[in-house]
């Protein structure tokens, strides 16, 4: 084909594979998560071996969901979109391979190096400095690719979800060397160049803009071409994307320190970053509101269209967890949240209900794409559909069950007799924590499931595209 | 002047970027741009075609 290779086409080949593999780590973070989430009902499931206890298998478990799986979701659309909104083809074909293959490399170092015991113990970056120098590589070289493909772009504007994907691979770059600082030791031991509150203050800095920008930024990326594309109608209001995404980027890198209410950081510290996170509600909200919007006289194609469905039930989860998040930081709020379940039941709003469910979207709208059908067009719809309420339910019965855990957690700790000492012990909270454990396991489970569905899916399309090429060249 | 004034200083010079970013974005001089912008994810569908079927000849 001389002709076409004169004109620009779009390199899919990468776009598959991190596809494909998003589905693949999802299913492992997933399972490990139902593990952990077992072991805390039938905690023998650890088999009473190091390498599967809960403390190294949690890191595993939030290693796996938020890098392997939300990070190939997010190498998948970023190239995607830059490509098709760019209308050029990708920077540089081995660059861009490269991640692919450093990316993998790193997800299984961590698959080796936790459950070994390796970690540095800073939440959501626990890998030891080997693999945080590796990380930074693949990042140059995935900025490089990325910001590359916008510079050789045909077209003069810049589309809004480029503008989120650029600044959550910036942040993501400045977080990740910032909170890693250490001083090697040995192979696979390091001391944090910080010490005491400041460490921990720069751990949270980083580790709420995990959140705030790889969790969130890159996923209204993803929202702000996928909604509009699956929807068939261009975004509510494109001057609201450009406020949302200015003042998002902006208020995002200050709420860090609700992490750290009633801790030994400054009470001023603490105060600031309630305030910064009850300001966050606003631009969260505009954003969730333009998604939402986009459906304006659309909204019958939710009855028909279950990837649909999952991008507007995402951002309904959206919505509820960035309303929760400020209220969580509000200081008294705080004193009956914290260390209890309702974190936990935070977080996995946003990362079942939001992250996971919009990238679901995404990828059954891009993978037959790429594999040369229409958008959106799987081997079947109807598994989307079962896929989008296993999905749904399960998110529910989780969160559910966390709030009920933790709020009551929150009041049993904190109740005291008239004379002064503690109405309950810690175990005694617990023991009623039991049903809300049992509760999660089986939400989790359908969660689960519903990815094993999508896998089934994904490979059945894969085989029938190449069914159809094979076709091809006999014909 | 001390380190306080130029904290200030930082809040104000925040809050006019904030209202020059929304003067900009909703001035009505540039309404007919940003539909043609919040469009351009439509009108790429030749590459797209063009690019699946390279990907089934490979």
């Amino acid at each position: 084909m001389s002709t076409a290779s004169e004109q620009p086409n779009y390199n899919y080949k990468v776009v598959k594979y991190f596809a494909i593999m998003t589905v693949v780590w999802g299913i492992v973070g997933m399972s490990v998560g139902v593990l952990i989430a077992s072991q805390l009902v039938w905690p023998e499931l650890n088999f009473d071996t190091p390498y599967l206890t809960f403390s190294r298998l949690r890191p595993l478990h939030t290693n796996a969901v938020i890098f392997a799986f939300g990070g190939c979701a997010l190498f998948a659309t970023s190239y995607y979109v830059v490509q098709r909104t760019c209308q050029t083809r990708i920077f540089s074909d081995s660059l861009a391979m490269f991640t692919f293959w450093g990316w993998q490399a790193m997800i299984v170092a961590a698959a080796i190096t936790l459950p070994l015991g390796l970690t540095s113990s800073k939440e959501y970056a626990e890998l030891e400095w080997p693999i945080d120098i590796w990380i930074t590589v693949v990042w140059v070289a995935y900025a490089i690719v990325f910001f590359g493909t916008i510079a050789k772009r045909s077209q003069p504007h810049i589309y809004v979800a480029n503008w989120f994907f650029g600044a959550f691979i910036l942040t993501i770059a400045v977080l990740h060397i910032f909170n890693s600082l250490a001083i090697p030791v040995t192979m696979f031991k390091s001391y944090s160049i910080y010490a005491g509150t400041i460490d921990a203050m720069v751990q949270w800095w980083y580790g709420h803009n995990a959140v705030g920008f790889f969790l969130t930024a890159g996923f209204l990326g993803i929202m702000y071409y996928f909604v509009p594309k699956q929807a068939e109608r261009p975004v509510y209001s494109y001057r609201l994307s450009i406020v949302h995404f200015w003042a998002l980027i902006s208020i995002y890198v200050w709420a860090g320190a609700h992490h750290l209410h009633y801790s030994a950081l400054p009470d001023w510290a603490q105060s600031a970053g309630m305030v910064m996170s009850l300001i966050l509600l606003a631009p969260s909200w505009g954003g969730m509101i333009n998604g939402m919007m986009t459906l304006s006289g659309a909204w019958h194609k939710l009855r028909t269209d279950p990837i649909l469905r999952f991008l507007v039930v995402s951002l309904s989860f959206y919505g509820m967890s960035t309303f929760e998040g400020p209220m969580m930081a509000i200081k008294t709020v705080n004193a009956l949240s914290h260390n209890t379940d309702w974190t936990v039941g935070h977080v996995h709003s946003g990362a079942l209900g939001w992250v996971a469910m919009v990238s679901i979207g995404a990828i059954y709208n891009l993978l037959p794409v790429v594999l040369g059908k229409k958008q959106g067009d799987m081997y079947s719809t109807n598994l989307i559909n079962i896929h989008f309420w296993l999905a749904t339910i399960g998110t529910v019965l989780y969160i559910v069950a966390m709030w009920v855990n933790g709020i009551m957690q929150g009041l049993m700790w904190r109740a005291v007799n008239t004379d002064g000492t503690l109405t309950y012990s810690f175990v005694e909270s617990l023991e009623a924590s039991y049903p809300g454990y049992f509760v999660r396991v089986i939400g989790g489970a359908l969660f689960l499931a519903g990815m094993l569905l999508m896998a089934y899916n994904v490979y059945k399309t894969v085989r029938s595209a190449s069914d159809e090429q094979a076709n091809l060249a006999q014909a | 002047m001390d380190i306080n004034d130029v904290r200030g200083l930082g809040t104000i010079f925040a809050l006019i970027a904030f209202i020059g970013i929304i003067a900009w974005a909703y001035s009505s001089s540039r309404k007919s741009r940003f539909d043609d912008d919040a469009d351009m994810i439509f009108k790429d569908e030749t590459i797209a075609q063009r690019s699946a079927k390279a990907e089934q000849e490979r």
